[in-house]
């Protein structure tokens, strides 16, 4: 544990140059949205801050957001952001292991009380009193309660985190529950998706460790500078979009020309997210470019809200059939309803067509009566 | 009415005694209905399309604007069933009282459940002769006030909710409406939603449709007419 080192002794420690230094605070402030003139001001911040212990947690999770976050592309990013943030507890990624490794999060807990940073990958189950995720011997459950309490702030990562994702579909048999549904008293910033992109991860633990708050939130609690846009909003095949062409099957001509995926279930529409900017492996491709349609992970119970490859979401989760959705669903209603104005007319017309008999019969018809 | 074509020649022996002719509904709301019903057409047809998109157009993206226009259209006729709307909501305060009936349901009223009772059961050919009312009939008012009352509430706050994903952060559409997307699970489930309230119109607009025709021919006041003059007519001056 290196005390009270700013930033930028920790970096020039580990060989960085000066150089190198003052170009990643431009790549940073880049990243962030930010205008040149914050340059200086993240460069005074990483010299004179002491760096801020970050804690990596792991619960109910595939580990995916820390593959992604270890390949954050840009070498710059990727050097300094993995040096820097002192990440002095991730159970998958340090080198000590067992008691040692828990040594360590209790250390860093008492020195560096209410003021580190709790980075949660996963979620943890509560049904079973937490005992479908064991970790160090205790229910990670537990782990999380006891590290969140001292924590300045909790970083969601992945949608695990901060949704539940995969393991809290239907019908969530371990009762895989967010973050922010179990710690309810501190800041949490969440950075879905399955998993986060890699600069989307370092840029927001870059902003909160440099400026010393938390980075701007929307309504879900994502931050603004990479959550605000759906990928549809950036999408280089939106003009095929408004001009009606469409990937009708995987295998046409369109999806040979790069249509648009709108119609084989693309949720680029609905998805917030920076895929279609940032893209993934140092800005090489996002799923879209790459001829497949998003499937939305970053939004909301995204496993529920099937098909992948349909336009309309199914909604056999709510007590319709399997392959019902919205039209299905609605053109029956409308079909049944249909058929019973149409029986009714006939009966109507019947019923009028009998009370005309009995009155022409009774010989006392009234002007214009029909009942 | 109908006497008034009457020849002088039969008049004595045809002209009923008394026909009464009221003014129900004015100028403002027959204009609001028809242009209603016009954007909710045009939202239907391209709401579908925009669901459920039109085949692929081939060429140059440049050289067609297909989706593009459908989506205009629909936020075009949005606008204007808003719009639209919101002036009904202030005809309410300032016209007739038959203007507020869209926006009221007696629900302490006895009168107003008994009365539904009894036109429910002449929709269902329990009863032979249906009672004469000069605005909505409480069945007709139950069904405007959630489909139309509350529908056009729920299409619109949906809907502007939406068009906030586009129109961006910081925009009013997403200040005053943006809060609908977490509340109703996420933007895919709002979408969701909002096809399912169109379907919910469909089936509204083909009832409203059947029930206005019908009621036109067999019940004993005028119906469709009433929404082009203005004027119910009724056939037969009995008292009840």
């Amino acid at each position: 544990m290196q005390g009270l080192e700013t930033f930028y002794e920790v970096m020039r420690r580990q060989g960085i140059t000066r150089r190198s230094f003052l170009k990643y605070c431009s790549l940073t402030a880049a990243a962030l949205g930010l205008g040149p003139e914050f340059v200086p001001q993240i460069a005074h911040a990483m010299e004179t801050k002491p760096r801020t212990p970050v804690l990596w947690l792991h619960g109910l999770e595939c580990t995916c957001c820390s593959e992604s976050f270890i390949r954050s592309a840009h070498p710059l990013a990727k050097d300094v952001v993995l040096s820097m943030i002192s990440l002095d507890y991730d159970d998958t990624l340090m080198a000590s292991a067992g008691h040692q490794a828990e040594a360590i999060l209790h250390e860093v807990m008492e020195t560096y009380k209410g003021n580190y940073i709790l980075a949660v990958e996963g979620n943890p189950p509560l049904n079973e009193d937490g005992m479908f995720c064991i970790v160090g011997g205790k229910p990670f459950l537990d782990q999380l309660r006891f590290v969140a309490k001292d924590a300045k702030a909790i970083i969601s990562w992945g949608s695990c985190a901060s949704h539940g994702c995969v393991q809290a579909a239907r019908p969530n048999p371990t009762r895989a529950t967010p973050v922010h549904e179990v710690i309810t008293d501190k800041p949490i910033i969440k950075v879905p998706g399955c998993p986060p992109i890699a600069e989307v991860m370092t840029g927001v633990i870059t902003y909160m460790l440099t400026f010393d708050r938390i980075p701007e939130l929307d309504r879900q609690g994502r931050p603004k500078m990479f959550y605000s846009q759906r990928i549809h909003d950036k999408c280089y095949r939106r003009p095929h979009f408004d001009a009606g062409q469409f990937v009708e099957a995987f295998d046409d001509e369109g999806a040979r020309k790069g249509y648009c995926l709108y119609k084989v279930g693309c949720k680029g529409p609905t998805t917030y997210n920076a895929c279609s900017t940032v893209r993934w492996n140092d800005g090489t491709s996002f799923p879209i470019q790459a001829g497949h349609g998003c499937i939305g992970c970053s939004e909301d119970g995204f496993w529920d809200r099937g098909s992948w490859y349909a336009r309309l979401t199914d909604l056999h989760g709510v007590g319709f059939g399997i392959e019902a959705n919205a039209d299905k669903v609605g053109l029956t209603a409308a079909g049944v309803v249909g058929g019973a104005v149409a029986v009714h007319a006939a009966i109507s017309a019947l019923k009028r067509a009998q009370h005309k008999e009995d009155n022409g019969s009774n010989g006392s018809s009234r002007t214009g009566d029909a009942a | 009415m109908a006497s008034l074509d009457h020849t002088p020649a039969d008049a004595g022996a045809e002209r009923p005694s008394r026909v009464t002719a009221v003014y129900v509904y004015e100028a403002p709301v027959r204009l609001w209905h028809w242009i209603n019903a016009l954007a909710i057409t045009v939202l239907t047809v391209t709401g579908y399309l925009i669901g459920t998109p039109l085949p692929t157009m081939s060429g140059e993206p440049s050289a067609h604007y297909v989706m593009g226009t459908i989506r205009f259209l629909h936020f075009a006729a949005g606008y204007i069933f808003a719009v639209g709307f919101i002036f009904r909501i202030y005809w309410a305060f300032v016209g007739n009282h038959h203007a507020r009936q869209l926006f009221v349901l007696p629900f302490w009223r006895r009168s107003f459940w008994a009365g539904l009772i009894d036109e429910a059961e002449w929709y269902l050919f329990m009863k032979s002769r249906p009672k004469k009312y000069i605005g909505h009939n409480p069945l007709a008012q139950f069904a405007m006030f959630w489909a139309i009352g509350l529908g056009s509430v729920f299409m619109i706050v949906t809907g502007f909710a939406l068009y906030s994903e586009g129109a961006g952060p910081g925009s009013w559409q997403d200040h005053l409406f943006g809060w609908v997307i977490p509340l109703m699970g996420g933007s895919m489930a709002l979408h969701t939603w909002h096809h399912l309230g169109m379907w919910a119109i469909v089936i509204f607009v083909m009832i409203h449709v059947y029930a206005a025709i019908r009621e036109d021919i067999m019940s004993r006041q005028s119906m469709v007419s009433t929404m082009i003059s203005g004027t119910r007519t009724f056939k037969d001056d009995d008292p009840d």
